[in-house]
Protein backbone atom coordinates (compact mmCIF):
# COMPACT_ATOMS: atom_id res chain seq x y z
CA UNK A 1 0.00 0.00 0.00
CA UNK A 2 1.25 3.48 -0.79
CA UNK A 3 2.43 5.55 2.11
CA UNK A 4 0.38 8.63 2.82
CA UNK A 5 1.65 11.79 4.44
CA UNK A 6 -0.77 13.72 6.61
CA UNK A 7 0.07 17.20 7.78
CA UNK A 8 -1.56 17.82 11.17
CA UNK A 9 -1.55 21.51 11.82
CA UNK A 10 -0.17 24.20 11.86
CA UNK A 11 -3.42 25.72 13.08
CA UNK A 12 -3.17 23.12 15.74
CA UNK A 13 -3.85 22.90 19.46
CA UNK A 14 -0.82 21.69 21.36
CA UNK A 15 1.56 24.09 23.05
CA UNK A 16 0.93 27.78 23.25
CA UNK A 17 2.00 27.99 19.65
CA UNK A 18 0.22 26.02 16.96
CA UNK A 19 2.56 23.51 15.39
CA UNK A 20 2.57 21.06 12.57
CA UNK A 21 2.95 17.28 12.56
CA UNK A 22 3.78 15.46 9.38
CA UNK A 23 2.53 11.92 9.83
CA UNK A 24 3.61 9.25 7.35
CA UNK A 25 0.97 6.55 7.28
CA UNK A 26 1.12 3.02 6.06
CA UNK A 27 -2.55 2.18 5.98
CA UNK A 28 -3.76 2.98 9.48
CA UNK A 29 -0.36 2.75 11.05
CA UNK A 30 2.04 5.65 11.59
CA UNK A 31 5.50 4.83 10.37
CA UNK A 32 7.06 8.25 10.79
CA UNK A 33 6.26 11.60 12.33
CA UNK A 34 8.00 14.96 12.44
CA UNK A 35 7.17 18.08 14.42
CA UNK A 36 7.50 21.59 12.99
CA UNK A 37 7.22 24.51 15.36
CA UNK A 38 7.19 28.28 15.14
CA UNK A 39 3.81 29.24 13.71
CA UNK A 40 2.69 31.44 16.52
CA UNK A 41 5.64 33.54 17.52
CA UNK A 42 4.25 36.26 19.76
CA UNK A 43 7.48 38.02 20.58
CA UNK A 44 6.82 37.91 24.31
CA UNK A 45 10.51 37.76 25.21
CA UNK A 46 11.25 40.84 23.12
CA UNK A 47 8.25 42.63 24.57
CA UNK A 48 9.55 41.83 28.05
CA UNK A 49 12.76 43.66 27.21
CA UNK A 50 10.75 46.82 26.57
CA UNK A 51 8.80 46.90 29.80
CA UNK A 52 9.82 47.42 33.37
CA UNK A 53 10.02 44.62 35.91
CA UNK A 54 6.52 45.21 37.26
CA UNK A 55 4.87 45.34 33.86
CA UNK A 56 6.66 42.13 32.91
CA UNK A 57 4.89 40.27 35.70
CA UNK A 58 1.59 40.72 33.93
CA UNK A 59 3.04 40.19 30.49
CA UNK A 60 4.68 36.89 31.39
CA UNK A 61 1.60 35.77 33.26
CA UNK A 62 -0.09 35.73 29.89
CA UNK A 63 2.31 33.27 28.29
CA UNK A 64 -0.20 30.63 29.25
CA UNK A 65 -3.66 30.75 30.71
CA UNK A 66 -3.29 27.51 32.61
CA UNK A 67 0.21 27.85 34.06
CA UNK A 68 -0.01 31.58 34.63
CA UNK A 69 1.25 31.34 38.21
CA UNK A 70 4.11 29.06 37.14
CA UNK A 71 5.59 31.48 34.63
CA UNK A 72 5.31 34.47 36.93
CA UNK A 73 6.78 32.64 39.92
CA UNK A 74 9.64 31.47 37.78
CA UNK A 75 10.38 34.98 36.49
CA UNK A 76 9.99 36.55 39.90
CA UNK A 77 12.29 33.92 41.37
CA UNK A 78 15.00 35.11 38.97
CA UNK A 79 14.48 38.80 39.70
CA UNK A 80 14.40 38.28 43.45
CA UNK A 81 17.60 36.31 43.27
CA UNK A 82 19.36 39.05 41.33
CA UNK A 83 18.05 41.75 43.66
CA UNK A 84 18.96 39.57 46.68
CA UNK A 85 15.53 39.97 48.21
CA UNK A 86 14.52 37.74 51.09
CA UNK A 87 10.85 36.90 50.54
CA UNK A 88 8.83 36.55 53.78
CA UNK A 89 7.82 33.01 54.73
CA UNK A 90 4.14 33.82 54.62
CA UNK A 91 4.44 35.01 51.03
CA UNK A 92 6.25 31.82 50.11
CA UNK A 93 3.50 29.76 51.72
CA UNK A 94 0.80 31.63 49.79
CA UNK A 95 2.73 31.16 46.55
CA UNK A 96 2.93 27.44 47.26
CA UNK A 97 -0.78 27.34 47.97
CA UNK A 98 -1.66 29.03 44.69
CA UNK A 99 0.84 26.86 42.80
CA UNK A 100 -0.82 23.69 44.05
CA UNK A 101 -4.32 25.00 43.38
CA UNK A 102 -3.11 25.70 39.88
CA UNK A 103 -1.76 22.17 39.54
CA UNK A 104 -5.13 20.77 40.62
CA UNK A 105 -6.99 22.89 38.14
CA UNK A 106 -4.59 21.99 35.35
CA UNK A 107 -4.66 18.25 36.06
CA UNK A 108 -8.45 18.15 36.39
CA UNK A 109 -8.68 20.03 33.11
CA UNK A 110 -6.32 17.54 31.53
CA UNK A 111 -8.26 14.58 32.86
CA UNK A 112 -11.36 16.01 31.23
CA UNK A 113 -9.60 16.66 27.94
CA UNK A 114 -8.11 13.16 27.88
CA UNK A 115 -11.52 11.64 28.59
CA UNK A 116 -13.01 13.76 25.85
CA UNK A 117 -10.39 12.68 23.31
CA UNK A 118 -11.20 9.08 24.19
CA UNK A 119 -14.90 9.73 23.68
CA UNK A 120 -15.67 9.34 27.38
CA UNK A 121 -17.71 12.50 27.62
CA UNK A 122 -19.44 11.76 30.90
CA UNK A 123 -16.15 11.86 32.72
CA UNK A 124 -15.19 15.03 30.88
CA UNK A 125 -18.32 16.74 32.20
CA UNK A 126 -17.76 15.61 35.78
CA UNK A 127 -14.10 16.60 35.98
CA UNK A 128 -14.76 20.01 34.52
CA UNK A 129 -17.65 20.59 36.87
CA UNK A 130 -15.42 19.76 39.84
CA UNK A 131 -12.66 21.94 38.49
CA UNK A 132 -14.94 24.92 39.10
CA UNK A 133 -14.33 24.43 42.83
CA UNK A 134 -10.62 25.12 42.40
CA UNK A 135 -11.28 28.09 40.17
CA UNK A 136 -13.57 29.45 42.89
CA UNK A 137 -10.75 29.05 45.42
CA UNK A 138 -8.40 30.94 43.14
CA UNK A 139 -10.90 33.71 42.51
CA UNK A 140 -11.53 34.07 46.22
CA UNK A 141 -7.82 34.23 47.00
CA UNK A 142 -6.58 36.38 44.18
CA UNK A 143 -9.48 38.21 42.55
CA UNK A 144 -9.43 36.36 39.26
CA UNK A 145 -10.13 32.88 37.98
CA UNK A 146 -7.39 32.58 35.42
CA UNK A 147 -4.73 35.27 35.59
CA UNK A 148 -4.52 35.45 39.36
CA UNK A 149 -1.90 38.18 39.62
CA UNK A 150 -1.14 37.08 43.16
CA UNK A 151 2.62 37.45 42.77
CA UNK A 152 4.53 40.66 42.98
CA UNK A 153 8.22 41.38 43.31
CA UNK A 154 9.15 40.64 46.91
CA UNK A 155 6.08 38.68 47.90
CA UNK A 156 2.40 38.35 47.18
CA UNK A 157 -0.27 40.98 46.71
CA UNK A 158 -3.05 39.55 48.84
CA UNK A 159 -3.16 37.94 52.22
CA UNK A 160 -5.34 35.03 53.14
CA UNK A 161 -7.70 35.17 56.11
CA UNK A 162 -9.02 32.43 58.35
CA UNK A 163 -12.40 32.32 56.67
CA UNK A 164 -10.88 31.88 53.22
CA UNK A 165 -8.68 29.11 54.55
CA UNK A 166 -11.73 27.36 55.94
CA UNK A 167 -13.57 27.65 52.64
CA UNK A 168 -10.59 26.27 50.72
CA UNK A 169 -10.35 23.28 53.06
CA UNK A 170 -14.04 22.63 52.54
CA UNK A 171 -13.66 22.62 48.78
CA UNK A 172 -10.51 20.51 48.92
CA UNK A 173 -12.31 17.92 51.06
CA UNK A 174 -15.02 17.70 48.43
CA UNK A 175 -12.45 17.34 45.66
CA UNK A 176 -10.60 14.68 47.61
CA UNK A 177 -13.76 12.63 47.74
CA UNK A 178 -14.33 13.08 44.03
CA UNK A 179 -10.76 12.28 43.14
CA UNK A 180 -11.00 8.92 44.90
CA UNK A 181 -13.76 8.14 42.47
CA UNK A 182 -11.72 9.35 39.49
CA UNK A 183 -8.76 7.24 40.53
CA UNK A 184 -10.99 4.18 40.45
CA UNK A 185 -12.65 5.24 37.26
CA UNK A 186 -9.43 5.95 35.41
CA UNK A 187 -7.62 2.83 36.52
CA UNK A 188 -10.31 0.18 36.49
CA UNK A 189 -12.76 1.08 33.76
CA UNK A 190 -12.08 -1.42 30.94
CA UNK A 191 -12.82 1.09 28.21
CA UNK A 192 -10.26 3.57 29.55
CA UNK A 193 -7.70 0.79 29.81
CA UNK A 194 -8.40 -0.30 26.24
CA UNK A 195 -7.80 3.20 24.93
CA UNK A 196 -4.71 4.03 26.97
CA UNK A 197 -2.73 0.88 27.69
CA UNK A 198 0.21 0.32 25.37
CA UNK A 199 -0.62 3.51 23.48
CA UNK A 200 2.05 6.17 23.00
CA UNK A 201 4.85 4.09 24.48
CA UNK A 202 7.84 6.05 25.78
CA UNK A 203 10.46 3.79 27.36
CA UNK A 204 12.55 5.06 30.27
CA UNK A 205 15.71 5.40 28.20
CA UNK A 206 14.00 7.30 25.40
CA UNK A 207 12.30 9.60 27.88
CA UNK A 208 15.72 10.54 29.24
CA UNK A 209 17.25 10.84 25.79
CA UNK A 210 14.48 13.07 24.49
CA UNK A 211 14.31 15.09 27.67
CA UNK A 212 10.71 14.39 28.57
CA UNK A 213 9.51 16.36 31.59
CA UNK A 214 6.89 16.39 34.27
CA UNK A 215 4.13 13.79 34.31
CA UNK A 216 5.19 12.55 30.85
CA UNK A 217 8.63 11.59 32.18
CA UNK A 218 7.37 10.37 35.54
CA UNK A 219 4.98 7.98 33.78
CA UNK A 220 8.06 6.43 32.18
CA UNK A 221 9.62 5.89 35.58
CA UNK A 222 11.97 8.90 35.43
CA UNK A 223 12.33 10.34 38.91
CA UNK A 224 12.34 14.05 38.23
CA UNK A 225 10.40 16.75 40.00
CA UNK A 226 11.95 20.14 40.71
CA UNK A 227 9.91 20.37 43.89
CA UNK A 228 11.97 17.47 45.23
CA UNK A 229 15.28 17.95 43.46
CA UNK A 230 15.75 21.66 43.99
CA UNK A 231 12.99 22.76 46.36
CA UNK A 232 11.81 26.33 46.02
CA UNK A 233 9.18 28.23 48.07
CA UNK A 234 8.48 26.01 51.08
CA UNK A 235 8.45 22.63 49.37
CA UNK A 236 11.43 21.42 51.40
CA UNK A 237 9.31 21.67 54.56
CA UNK A 238 6.34 19.78 53.16
CA UNK A 239 5.66 16.10 53.24
CA UNK A 240 4.59 14.77 49.85
CA UNK A 241 5.55 12.03 47.45
CA UNK A 242 6.94 12.15 43.97
CA UNK A 243 4.54 10.05 41.90
CA UNK A 244 6.11 7.83 39.27
CA UNK A 245 4.72 4.95 37.29
CA UNK A 246 6.47 2.52 35.04
CA UNK A 247 3.93 1.50 32.43
CA UNK A 248 5.54 4.01 30.01
CA UNK A 249 2.28 4.62 28.12
CA UNK A 250 -0.71 6.97 28.11
CA UNK A 251 -2.27 4.96 30.92
CA UNK A 252 0.75 5.74 33.11
CA UNK A 253 0.34 9.44 32.38
CA UNK A 254 -3.29 9.26 33.52
CA UNK A 255 -2.28 7.47 36.72
CA UNK A 256 0.53 9.91 37.51
CA UNK A 257 -1.73 12.90 37.10
CA UNK A 258 -4.63 11.61 39.17
CA UNK A 259 -2.29 10.54 41.97
CA UNK A 260 -0.56 13.93 41.84
CA UNK A 261 -3.95 15.47 42.52
CA UNK A 262 -4.05 13.57 45.80
CA UNK A 263 -0.56 14.83 46.68
CA UNK A 264 -1.58 18.40 45.91
CA UNK A 265 -4.52 18.12 48.32
CA UNK A 266 -2.10 16.93 50.95
CA UNK A 267 0.23 19.86 50.32
CA UNK A 268 -2.58 22.42 50.48
CA UNK A 269 -3.78 21.07 53.82
CA UNK A 270 -0.27 21.20 55.23
CA UNK A 271 0.29 24.75 54.02
CA UNK A 272 -3.00 25.96 55.44
CA UNK A 273 -2.53 24.25 58.79
CA UNK A 274 0.88 25.82 59.35
CA UNK A 275 0.65 29.21 57.69
CA UNK A 276 3.59 31.31 58.96
CA UNK A 277 2.73 34.70 60.44
CA UNK A 278 4.27 37.93 59.29
CA UNK A 279 4.41 40.30 56.35
CA UNK A 280 3.33 39.19 52.89
CA UNK A 281 5.81 41.24 50.90
CA UNK A 282 8.95 43.30 51.13
CA UNK A 283 9.86 46.30 49.06
CA UNK A 284 11.94 45.74 45.95
CA UNK A 285 13.66 48.73 44.34
CA UNK A 286 12.60 49.93 40.89
CA UNK A 287 16.03 49.39 39.48
CA UNK A 288 17.38 45.89 39.75
CA UNK A 289 21.17 45.65 40.09
CA UNK A 290 23.10 44.11 37.21
CA UNK A 291 23.25 40.34 37.22
CA UNK A 292 21.73 37.20 35.81
CA UNK A 293 19.82 34.27 37.16
CA UNK A 294 18.08 31.04 36.21
CA UNK A 295 15.10 29.63 38.04
CA UNK A 296 13.63 26.15 37.76
CA UNK A 297 9.99 25.57 38.61
CA UNK A 298 7.78 22.52 38.46
CA UNK A 299 4.78 23.63 36.42
CA UNK A 300 1.82 21.25 36.01
CA UNK A 301 3.26 20.14 32.67
CA UNK A 302 6.86 19.79 33.78
CA UNK A 303 9.92 21.83 34.48
CA UNK A 304 9.67 25.48 33.49
CA UNK A 305 12.91 27.47 33.21
CA UNK A 306 13.30 31.24 33.10
CA UNK A 307 16.50 33.19 32.63
CA UNK A 308 16.67 36.90 33.42
CA UNK A 309 19.59 39.22 32.83
CA UNK A 310 19.52 42.69 34.29
CA UNK A 311 21.73 45.67 33.61
CA UNK A 312 20.99 47.90 36.56
CA UNK A 313 18.08 49.72 34.98
CA UNK A 314 14.35 49.27 35.56
CA UNK A 315 14.02 47.19 32.38
CA UNK A 316 15.43 43.67 32.05
CA UNK A 317 18.04 43.21 29.37
CA UNK A 318 17.02 39.68 28.53
CA UNK A 319 14.22 37.34 29.54
CA UNK A 320 14.30 33.80 28.24
CA UNK A 321 11.50 31.32 28.77
CA UNK A 322 11.74 27.57 28.27
CA UNK A 323 8.24 26.17 28.65
CA UNK A 324 7.88 22.46 29.45
CA UNK A 325 5.81 21.57 26.41
CA UNK A 326 8.68 22.48 24.10
CA UNK A 327 10.78 19.82 25.73
CA UNK A 328 7.99 17.27 25.74
CA UNK A 329 7.49 17.71 22.03
CA UNK A 330 10.69 15.86 21.29
CA UNK A 331 9.06 12.68 22.52
CA UNK A 332 5.91 12.89 20.41
CA UNK A 333 7.33 11.51 17.14
CA UNK A 334 8.69 8.54 19.04
CA UNK A 335 5.39 7.92 20.83
CA UNK A 336 3.41 8.10 17.60
CA UNK A 337 5.56 5.69 15.63
CA UNK A 338 3.91 2.31 15.27
CA UNK A 339 0.59 3.49 16.67
CA UNK A 340 -2.63 3.90 14.74
CA UNK A 341 -3.91 7.17 13.32
CA UNK A 342 -6.82 6.80 15.73
CA UNK A 343 -4.43 7.08 18.68
CA UNK A 344 -2.99 10.43 17.57
CA UNK A 345 -5.43 12.66 19.51
CA UNK A 346 -4.98 10.89 22.83
CA UNK A 347 -1.21 10.55 22.42
CA UNK A 348 -0.73 14.23 21.70
CA UNK A 349 -3.20 15.12 24.44
CA UNK A 350 -1.25 12.95 26.87
CA UNK A 351 1.66 15.36 27.08
CA UNK A 352 -0.94 17.96 28.01
CA UNK A 353 -0.50 20.67 25.41
CA UNK A 354 -3.10 23.43 25.18
CA UNK A 355 -5.98 22.10 23.12
CA UNK A 356 -7.34 25.52 22.37
CA UNK A 357 -7.83 25.86 18.65
CA UNK A 358 -9.55 23.46 16.30
CA UNK A 359 -7.06 21.89 14.00
CA UNK A 360 -7.21 20.97 10.38
CA UNK A 361 -5.39 18.10 8.78
CA UNK A 362 -5.13 17.20 5.10
CA UNK A 363 -5.01 13.58 4.09
CA UNK A 364 -3.05 13.33 0.89
CA UNK A 365 -3.22 10.13 -1.04
CA UNK A 366 0.06 9.90 -2.95
CA UNK A 367 -1.30 7.28 -5.33
CA UNK A 368 -4.07 9.24 -6.95
CA UNK A 369 -3.12 12.70 -5.75
CA UNK A 370 -6.45 13.31 -3.96
CA UNK A 371 -6.61 15.34 -0.79
CA UNK A 372 -9.09 15.20 2.03
CA UNK A 373 -9.39 17.53 4.95
CA UNK A 374 -9.75 16.34 8.50
CA UNK A 375 -10.34 18.80 11.26
CA UNK A 376 -9.62 17.94 14.87
CA UNK A 377 -13.26 17.14 15.54
CA UNK A 378 -13.43 14.76 12.59
CA UNK A 379 -10.21 13.08 13.57
CA UNK A 380 -11.57 12.62 17.06
CA UNK A 381 -14.82 11.15 15.70
CA UNK A 382 -12.82 8.93 13.42
CA UNK A 383 -10.81 7.62 16.35
CA UNK A 384 -13.95 6.91 18.36
CA UNK A 385 -15.53 5.06 15.43
CA UNK A 386 -12.29 3.16 14.82
CA UNK A 387 -12.34 1.85 18.36
CA UNK A 388 -16.07 1.17 18.32
CA UNK A 389 -15.45 -1.31 15.53
CA UNK A 390 -12.93 -2.97 17.81
CA UNK A 391 -15.49 -3.19 20.58
CA UNK A 392 -14.30 -0.27 22.72
CA UNK A 393 -17.40 1.77 23.19
CA UNK A 394 -18.12 4.36 25.85
CA UNK A 395 -21.60 5.24 24.74
CA UNK A 396 -23.16 2.03 26.00
CA UNK A 397 -21.72 2.40 29.48
CA UNK B 1 -5.05 -4.79 36.79
CA UNK B 2 -8.56 -5.01 38.25
CA UNK B 3 -11.27 -4.31 35.79
CA UNK B 4 -14.62 -2.99 36.89
CA UNK B 5 -16.93 -2.05 34.06
CA UNK B 6 -19.94 0.25 34.31
CA UNK B 7 -18.53 2.36 37.14
CA UNK B 8 -19.88 5.50 35.58
CA UNK B 9 -23.49 4.27 35.45
CA UNK B 10 -24.54 4.68 39.12
CA UNK B 11 -22.83 8.06 39.19
CA UNK B 12 -24.60 9.19 36.02
CA UNK B 13 -27.96 8.04 37.38
CA UNK B 14 -27.35 9.88 40.63
CA UNK B 15 -26.61 13.09 38.74
CA UNK B 16 -29.98 12.88 37.01
CA UNK B 17 -31.68 13.85 40.23
CA UNK B 18 -29.33 16.67 41.12
CA UNK B 19 -29.54 20.34 40.37
CA UNK B 20 -27.63 21.35 37.21
CA UNK B 21 -24.15 22.62 38.03
CA UNK B 22 -24.24 25.31 35.36
CA UNK B 23 -24.90 28.80 36.66
CA UNK B 24 -27.82 30.57 35.03
CA UNK B 25 -25.92 33.74 34.20
CA UNK B 26 -27.06 36.12 32.58
CA UNK B 27 -30.56 35.25 33.79
CA UNK B 28 -29.33 35.21 37.34
CA UNK B 29 -26.78 37.53 38.85
CA UNK B 30 -23.28 36.13 38.75
CA UNK B 31 -21.77 35.34 42.12
CA UNK B 32 -18.53 37.21 42.67
CA UNK B 33 -16.08 36.99 45.52
CA UNK B 34 -15.39 40.15 47.47
CA UNK B 35 -11.95 40.81 46.02
CA UNK B 36 -12.88 40.38 42.37
CA UNK B 37 -11.08 42.91 40.18
CA UNK B 38 -13.16 44.69 37.57
CA UNK B 39 -13.56 48.30 36.34
CA UNK B 40 -11.08 50.69 37.89
CA UNK B 41 -12.61 53.78 39.44
CA UNK B 42 -10.87 57.14 39.70
CA UNK B 43 -11.44 60.00 42.12
CA UNK B 44 -10.39 63.37 40.75
CA UNK B 45 -10.07 65.04 44.15
CA UNK B 46 -7.43 62.63 45.39
CA UNK B 47 -5.11 62.45 42.40
CA UNK B 48 -1.89 64.45 42.56
CA UNK B 49 -0.76 63.66 39.03
CA UNK B 50 2.35 61.66 39.91
CA UNK B 51 1.63 59.32 37.00
CA UNK B 52 2.94 56.26 38.81
CA UNK B 53 -0.13 54.40 37.60
CA UNK B 54 0.82 55.08 33.98
CA UNK B 55 4.32 53.88 34.67
CA UNK B 56 3.28 50.47 35.95
CA UNK B 57 0.30 49.79 33.72
CA UNK B 58 1.30 46.78 31.62
CA UNK B 59 -1.10 47.55 28.79
CA UNK B 60 -0.97 51.36 28.63
CA UNK B 61 -4.66 51.50 29.47
CA UNK B 62 -4.59 54.43 31.85
CA UNK B 63 -3.78 58.02 31.04
CA UNK B 64 -3.57 60.92 33.48
CA UNK B 65 -4.07 64.33 31.87
CA UNK B 66 -4.39 67.82 33.30
CA UNK B 67 -8.05 68.81 33.60
CA UNK B 68 -9.43 71.43 31.25
CA UNK B 69 -10.94 73.65 33.88
CA UNK B 70 -8.29 74.33 36.44
CA UNK B 71 -9.12 76.43 39.51
CA UNK B 72 -8.28 80.11 39.21
CA UNK B 73 -5.25 81.20 41.19
CA UNK B 74 -6.32 83.05 44.34
CA UNK B 75 -4.55 86.05 45.72
CA UNK B 76 -3.66 85.47 49.34
CA UNK B 77 -3.92 88.04 52.15
CA UNK B 78 -0.29 88.98 51.62
CA UNK B 79 -0.93 89.92 48.00
CA UNK B 80 0.94 86.96 46.56
CA UNK B 81 -0.81 84.19 44.59
CA UNK B 82 -1.59 81.21 46.80
CA UNK B 83 -0.47 77.78 45.59
CA UNK B 84 -3.37 75.88 44.06
CA UNK B 85 -3.66 72.17 43.62
CA UNK B 86 -3.66 71.27 39.98
CA UNK B 87 -6.50 69.00 38.92
CA UNK B 88 -6.02 65.86 36.88
CA UNK B 89 -8.40 63.75 34.86
CA UNK B 90 -8.10 60.14 33.98
CA UNK B 91 -8.76 58.38 30.73
CA UNK B 92 -9.34 54.69 31.12
CA UNK B 93 -9.32 52.53 28.02
CA UNK B 94 -11.42 49.57 29.02
CA UNK B 95 -10.52 47.68 25.87
CA UNK B 96 -6.86 47.74 26.83
CA UNK B 97 -7.16 47.24 30.56
CA UNK B 98 -6.42 43.74 31.77
CA UNK B 99 -7.86 44.42 35.26
CA UNK B 100 -4.68 43.56 37.07
CA UNK B 101 -5.19 46.44 39.53
CA UNK B 102 -1.47 47.17 39.67
CA UNK B 103 -2.33 50.87 39.25
CA UNK B 104 -4.56 50.68 42.33
CA UNK B 105 -1.75 49.20 44.34
CA UNK B 106 0.89 51.72 43.32
CA UNK B 107 -1.24 54.88 43.71
CA UNK B 108 0.13 56.81 46.70
CA UNK B 109 -3.11 58.74 47.24
CA UNK B 110 -5.61 55.91 46.78
CA UNK B 111 -7.22 57.80 43.93
CA UNK B 112 -7.81 54.56 42.09
CA UNK B 113 -9.90 51.64 43.28
CA UNK B 114 -11.24 48.51 41.68
CA UNK B 115 -14.95 47.89 41.57
CA UNK B 116 -17.02 44.76 41.02
CA UNK B 117 -18.48 46.21 37.87
CA UNK B 118 -17.59 43.55 35.33
CA UNK B 119 -20.30 43.77 32.67
CA UNK B 120 -18.39 46.16 30.46
CA UNK B 121 -19.04 44.90 26.94
CA UNK B 122 -20.06 47.59 24.47
CA UNK B 123 -21.10 47.60 20.86
CA UNK B 124 -19.56 50.98 20.15
CA UNK B 125 -15.85 51.14 20.64
CA UNK B 126 -15.74 54.73 21.80
CA UNK B 127 -17.86 53.87 24.81
CA UNK B 128 -14.95 51.82 26.07
CA UNK B 129 -12.97 54.99 26.58
CA UNK B 130 -13.99 56.34 29.94
CA UNK B 131 -13.13 59.88 30.82
CA UNK B 132 -13.23 60.49 34.57
CA UNK B 133 -13.38 64.24 35.06
CA UNK B 134 -14.20 66.83 37.61
S1 LIG C 1 -0.82 57.04 40.79
FE1 LIG C 1 -2.66 57.86 41.77
S2 LIG C 1 -2.10 59.95 42.34
FE2 LIG C 1 -0.56 59.26 40.89
S3 LIG C 1 -1.33 59.96 38.89
FE3 LIG C 1 -2.07 57.89 39.16
S4 LIG C 1 -4.09 58.13 40.08
FE4 LIG C 1 -3.04 60.08 40.32
S1 LIG D 1 -5.88 47.54 36.06
FE1 LIG D 1 -3.89 47.04 35.17
S2 LIG D 1 -4.20 47.24 32.98
FE2 LIG D 1 -5.93 48.26 33.94
S3 LIG D 1 -5.30 50.40 34.06
FE3 LIG D 1 -4.70 49.45 36.01
S4 LIG D 1 -2.59 48.79 35.70
FE4 LIG D 1 -3.45 49.22 33.67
Amino acid sequence: MAKITIPLGPQHPALKEPENFMLVLDGEQICDATVNLGYNHRGIEKAAENRNYIQDIYLLERICGICSHSHVSCYIGCVEEIAKVEVPQRAKAIRTLVAELERIHSHLLWLGVAAYEMGFETMFMYTWRDREQVLDCLEMLSGNRVHYGINTLGGVRRDINAQQAKEIIKKINYLEERTKYYVNLATEEPTVLARTQNVGKLPYKVALERNALGPTARASGVKMDVRKQEPYFIYDKLDFEMITYDSEDVFGRVVVRVLELVESYKIIKQVLSALPEGAISVKVPWKIPAGESVFRYEAPRGEDIHYVKSNGSEIPERVKVRAPTLSNFQSIPYMLKGDYLADVPITIAAIDPCMSCTDRAVVYDAKNGKTRTFDWEELRKYSIEFYKKKGVNFSTK
Amino acid sequence: MKRKPMRILPEALKQLFKKPATSKYPFEKAKLYAGYRARINFEVEKCIGCKMCMRVCPSKAIEIIPAENQPQPQIGPDGKPMPVKKIFNCIMNLDRCIYCAQCVEICPKKALAYTQDFELAQIEKKKLRLHYKN
